[in-house]
C-alpha cells in the first residue's frame, strides 16, 4: 500500500445536482495522474474537496494512509495538498516572496516580519524552479507565466507531497510550457504526487502517467496512458446517448443574415469567418475560454475586432456599437445573464421595455398600457411564471429568468439572435422549453446563433456547427457529421 | 528621462506636487503663509485630521471604512473633561477616554466580522449612536475644564513644532513602520487586496480587520484627548463631518478605497494638502462659507486629475 492519497466512495450534493457519486481515486508518490471530464462532469468538486475549499458529503480520503477531514485551505496545505489554481490566487500588490508565503511569514518574537529571511527562502524556492523572478519583484508586474511560476513556487515552499494544477497551460505559450512540463517532470523525480486537470488530449499524452475520467460525477475507469489512446478517452467522455429530447427547427433558409470574414482580435481570437441565414441556427461549440464569447461581444460592438469584414443583410457594413446593434436586429443574450442581462431587482415588464424606451414612450413619459400588453404576450409566448408583471427577477428561477431575458430582445424583432449559454444553470423543463423556442423562433425566419459548452444541446438544435479552440475556427460540421466524437475531435486534437 | 518615466513619477507623488502647488500659491498670495509660525500651526492644524487618516489608511487597507471617528474622538474629549471635573485624577479621566474609544473601534471591528454587514452600515449606526451618547453624557451642552492647567499640557514646543504636531508625526512614523515592517501590516495589503487569496493562505482576515478597526478606534480617542486639551472645552459637536475630511484626506494620498494599495506617507501628504488649503484660505480672510465651497471644488478637481493619470497611466501598462 504505498499510494500517497486514495479517494473512496467520495459524493458531494449540490442543491438540485448531484455532483460527485461514490468517487475513487488514487495517487501514487512520483505519478502525473490526469483527471478528465466534460465541462460540468465534477472535476472542479473533486479539486476542490481534496483542497479543503468545500467537504464531502460522504467517503474517504486517505492521505499517506491515514484518513483525514479538511475543513480548510489551510490544513491541506500543512499536510502538503496544494492547489495551483486556473485563476491565480495572488495579490499582485505584494512582491513575489510575500506572495509564496503568504499566510505563513517568518516572524520574530514580536510580530516583527523577518524580511530577509523570508526573501532568501522564496529566492530559493524560485531559483529551484529556474525561474529568474526576484523575490521582491512586485507580483502585478510580471507576465501571466511568470505569475504562475510565483504560485508554483508554493510548491517547494511548502514543500508538497500532493499538487493539484487545474488548466495549468490555459494562458501558457508553447515554451512556457515546455517548461512547466520540465518543472513537473523534476516534482515527479522528487516523488511528488501531482493531479493534472486539462482538457487538451496533447498535454495528457506528453506528461500524463495515468487518466481518469469522470462523467456525471461518475468515474467510468482509470488508463495507463502509455497503453490507451485519445479515441478511446474521448469515448469515455462522452460514452452516453443523446438522452434529452431536442426540437430541431424545420430546415427553411433564406438569405444571408450576417456574414463575417478574417474576424480577428490580438489575444483572443484569429481569422474567424463564417455566415447565417434567415432561418438558420449556427451551433459555436468550444470549451470555455476558447473565444466564443469574444467573437460574438465583438459582432455586437461591446469590443471591436482588431481586423475583418462584416456584412449584414448582404451590405458591407461597419461594425457597430451595441446600440446600433440593438438598431440593426442583432441582439445578444449573453453568457452571464445576472450580470449582463438583467436588472435583478425590477420587475419582469421593466427588464422586457428596459431597451426599447423610447417604443414605449411618448416625450419621454411611459405609456404604460403597452408595456402591460407586451409583457403579457411574452409571458403567455415564452409560458413565463412568475406572479406579477412587477415581482422583483430575483425572486424567480433561472430558467423564467433566462426567459425574460429572451422576451426583452424578442419584443424589438430582431434579424439575428445572439444567444450564449442560454441555458447554463437552468432546470431541465426550462431547457426543453427554451430549445422549443428557438426552433420556432428559426421557423419563423430568424437567425439564430447558439454558442454551449453543452454538447448535446448544440448538437440538438442547430442545423450547422462551427468548433472553436484557442481562438480559431477549428471545424465545420452538418448534417450526418455532427458527432459528439467529431466535436470532441475539433475541439482537443487541433493542438496535437 | 522619458515622457512615461516623468509621467510615473507624477502619478506615483501626485500628492506632493499637489502640496507643493498649493504652497507656493498661498506664498505669493500672502506674505503670512510662509513663516516658521505659520508653517508650525499649520502643522498642529493638520495633527487632528492626521491622528484620524492614520488609522482610516489602515482600515481602508482593509477594503472597509470607518465613519465612526468623529463621533469617537467627540466621546472621548467629553469623558476627559466630563470626568475629571467630576474629581477624577488628570490621568484617570484621559486613560478612560483612549479605552472608550479604544473599545468602541473594537466593537466596531467584531461587529463588521461577526455579521457580514459592510463596515460603511456598521460604523454609519456607531456614528449615530455614538454621538447621541455624546448628548447624553454632556446634555448637550460644552463642558468646560474647571482646571485650567489641563489646558496647557500641550504647551511644549520644539522650535515652531507643537507637542500635539509632534505626537501626530510620531504615531505616522510608528504606523509607517508597523505597516511596512509587521507581519500584521504587510498582511493588511493582502487582505484588502485579494481577500479569498489572504483567507484561502491562512491569513485571518476577521482578526485582521478588528485589529485595524481597534487602532482606528484609539487614534480617534487620542485626537479627541488632544482637541480637548488644545480647546479646554468639550463641544457634543466636536468633530461632525471630520470622518469626511479624513477620507477625503487618505484618497487624496493616494490609498485605494477598495483596499491594498496605500501607505502612510502619502496620506500624510493627503492631510497637509487639506491644512495648507484651509490655513491658506483663511489667511486671505475667505469668508467662512465661501472657503468651504472652495475647498469642495479645488478637492474635486484634484481627485479628477489624480483620476485621469491613474487611467493613462493603466492604459500605458496594457499599451
Amino acid at each position: 500500500m504505498t499510494d500517497l492519497l486514495m479517494i473512496r466512495g467520495v459524493s458531494k450534493r449540490f442543491p438540485g445536482v448531484q455532483a460527485l457519486t461514490g468517487v475513487d481515486f488514487d495517487l501514487r508518490p512520483g505519478e502525473v495522474h490526469a483527471l478528465m471530464g466534460e465541462n460540468g462532469a465534477g472535476k472542479s468538486t473533486l479539486m476542490k474537496i481534496l483542497a479543503g475549499l468545500q467537504p464531502a458529503d460522504d467517503g474517504e480520503i486517505l492521505h499517506r494512509g491515514e484518513a483525514i477531514a479538511l475543513r480548510s485551505p489551510l490544513e491541506a496545505r500543512e499536510r502538503g495538498i496544494l492547489l495551483i489554481h486556473q485563476e491565480l490566487s495572488l495579490s499582485p500588490e505584494l512582491s513575489a516572496a510575500e506572495n509564496i508565503y503568504l499566510g505563513a511569514w517568518p516572524t520574530n518574537g514580536i510580530g516583527l516580519l523577518r524580511k530577509s529571511e523570508l526573501n532568501r527562502r522564496a529566492g530559493e524556492a524560485l531559483k529551484a524552479l529556474g525561474c529568474d523572478v526576484g523575490p521582491r519583484t512586485r507580483v502585478g508586474s510580471l507576465s501571466i507565466a511568470r505569475k504562475q511560476m510565483v504560485e508554483i513556487a508554493r510548491i517547494h515552499a511548502f514543500k508538497a507531497n500532493v499538487v493539484i494544477l487545474d488548466e495549468p497551460t490555459a494562458s501558457l505559450t508553447d515554451a512556457e510550457r515546455d517548461q512547466l512540463f520540465a518543472t513537473i517532470r523534476d516534482l515527479k523525480a522528487r516523488g511528488v504526487g501531482i493531479i493534472y486537470i486539462s482538457h487538451k488530449m496533447d498535454e495528457i499524452f506528453t506528461i500524463t502517467d495515468r487518466i481518469t475520467v469522470l462523467r456525471d460525477g461518475i468515474v467510468q475507469g482509470t488508463l495507463t496512458t502509455s497503453e490507451t489512446d485519445a479515441d478511446r478517452v474521448t469515448q469515455m467522455m462522452i460514452g452516453r446517448k443523446l438522452d434529452a429530447f431536442f426540437s430541431r427547427a424545420e430546415e427553411r433558409f433564406g438569405e444571408e443574415v450576417l456574414r463575417v470574414e478574417g474576424l480577428g482580435r490580438r489575444g483572443d481570437y484569429h481569422d474567424v469567418s463564417f455566415s447565417v441565414r434567415q432561418g438558420e441556427v449556427l451551433g459555436l461549440y468550444g470549451l470555455i475560454g476558447a473565444g466564443r464569447s469574444e467573437v460574438v461581444e465583438s459582432l455586437f460592438g461591446i469590443r471591436g475586432p482588431d481586423r475583418g469584414k462584416l456584412w449584414w443583410q448582404g451590405r458591407e457594413t461597419a461594425f457597430p456599437s451595441p446600440r446600433q446593434a440593438i438598431d440593426m436586429g442583432l441582439c445578444l443574450t449573453p453568457e452571464n445573464r445576472k450580470e449582463q442581462g438583467l436588472v435583478l431587482g425590477l420587475g419582469g415588464r421593466d427588464n422586457i421595455v428596459l431597451p426599447s424606451l423610447k417604443a414605449f414612450s411618448r416625450l419621454g413619459i411611459m405609456r404604460r398600457s403597452r408595456e402591460q400588453a407586451v409583457y403579457l404576450t411574452y409571458r403567455d409566448l415564452l409560458q413565463i411564471k412568475t406572479t406579477g408583471p412587477a415581482t422583483a427577477l430575483r425572486t424567480l428561477s433561472g430558467g423564467n429568468q433566462q426567459k425574460f431575458v429572451l422576451a426583452k430582445w424578442l419584443c424589438r424583432k430582431p434579424k439575428l439572435l445572439i444567444l450564449d449559454e442560454p441555458t447554463r444553470g437552468i432546470d431541465v423543463g426550462s431547457k426543453a422549453a427554451i430549445h422549443a423556442l428557438i426552433a420556432k423562433l428559426a421557423e419563423e425566419g430568424l437567425a439564430v446563433i447558439v454558442i454551449s459548452s453543452e454538447m448535446p444541446e448544440v448538437l440538438g438544435v442547430s442545423h450547422r456547427i462551427l468548433t472553436m479552440a484557442d481562438g480559431r475556427l477549428t471545424g465545420e460540421f452538418s448534417g450526418a457529421a455532427m458527432t459528439e466524437e467529431n466535436l470532441i475531435r475539433a475541439v482537443a486534437h487541433h493542438a496535437a | 528621462m522619458n515622457g512615461t518615466t516623468v509621467r510615473r513619477l507624477a502619478a506615483d507623488h501626485y500628492v506632493w506636487m499637489l502640496l507643493a502647488l498649493v504652497c507656493v500659491f498661498f506664498a505669493l498670495l500672502s506674505p503670512h503663509f510662509l513663516t516658521a509660525f505659520n508653517i508650525g500651526n499649520v502643522l498642529t492644524q493638520s495633527a487632528f485630521i492626521g491622528l484620524l487618516a492614520i488609522g482610516m489608511t489602515l482600515v481602508i487597507l482593509n477594503g472597509e471604512i470607518d465613519l465612526s471617528v468623529g463621533a469617537t474622538l467627540a466621546l472621548s474629549a467629553a469623558l476627559a473633561i466630563g470626568l475629571q471635573n467630576s474629581g477624577w485624577p488628570t490621568s484617570a479621566a484621559i486613560a478612560a477616554g483612549l479605552l472608550a474609544g479604544t473599545a468602541l473601534g473594537f466593537i466596531n471591528g467584531a461587529v463588521v466580522v461577526a455579521s457580514g454587514m459592510h463596515s460603511f452600515v456598521v460604523t454609519l449606526g456607531a456614528l449615530i449612536g455614538i454621538r447621541g451618547l455624546v448628548f447624553v453624557y454632556t446634555k448637550g451642552n460644552a463642558l468646560l475644564v474647571e482646571d485650567f492647567t489641563y489646558a496647557d499640557l500641550l504647551e511644549v514646543h520644539v522650535g515652531p513644532v507643537s507637542l500635539t504636531a509632534i505626537i501626530f508625526l510620531g504615531m505616522l512614523a510608528f504606523f509607517q513602520w508597523l505597516l511596512s515592517a509587521s507581519r500584521h501590516g504587510r498582511e493588511a495589503y493582502a487582505v484588502g487586496d485579494n481577500p479569498e487569496a489572504a483567507r484561502d493562505a491562512g491569513v485571518k482576515v476577521g482578526r485582521h480587520k478588528i485589529i485595524n478597526f481597534t487602532i482606528s478606534g484609539f487614534l480617534a480617542a487620542l485626537c479627541g484627548i488632544l482637541l480637548s486639551i488644545r480647546l479646554g472645552t468639550a463641544e457634543p459637536q466636536a468633530g461632525r463631518i471630520w470622518e469626511l475630511w479624513t477620507i477625503i484626506a487618505v484618497v487624496l494620498g493616494g490609498t485605494r478605497l477598495q483596499g491594498g494599495v496605500g501607505s502612510l506617507w502619502k496620506t500624510l501628504g493627503g492631510v497637509l494638502v487639506l491644512a495648507v488649503l484651509q490655513n491658506g484660505l483663511r489667511l486671505l480672510n475667505t469668508p467662512n462659507h465661501v472657503e468651504l465651497i472652495v475647498m469642495g471644488v479645488i478637492l474635486m478637481i484634484a481627485l479628477g486629475i489624480d483620476r485621469l493619470m491613474t487611467l493613462l497611466r493603466a492604459r500605458e501598462r496594457t499599451a
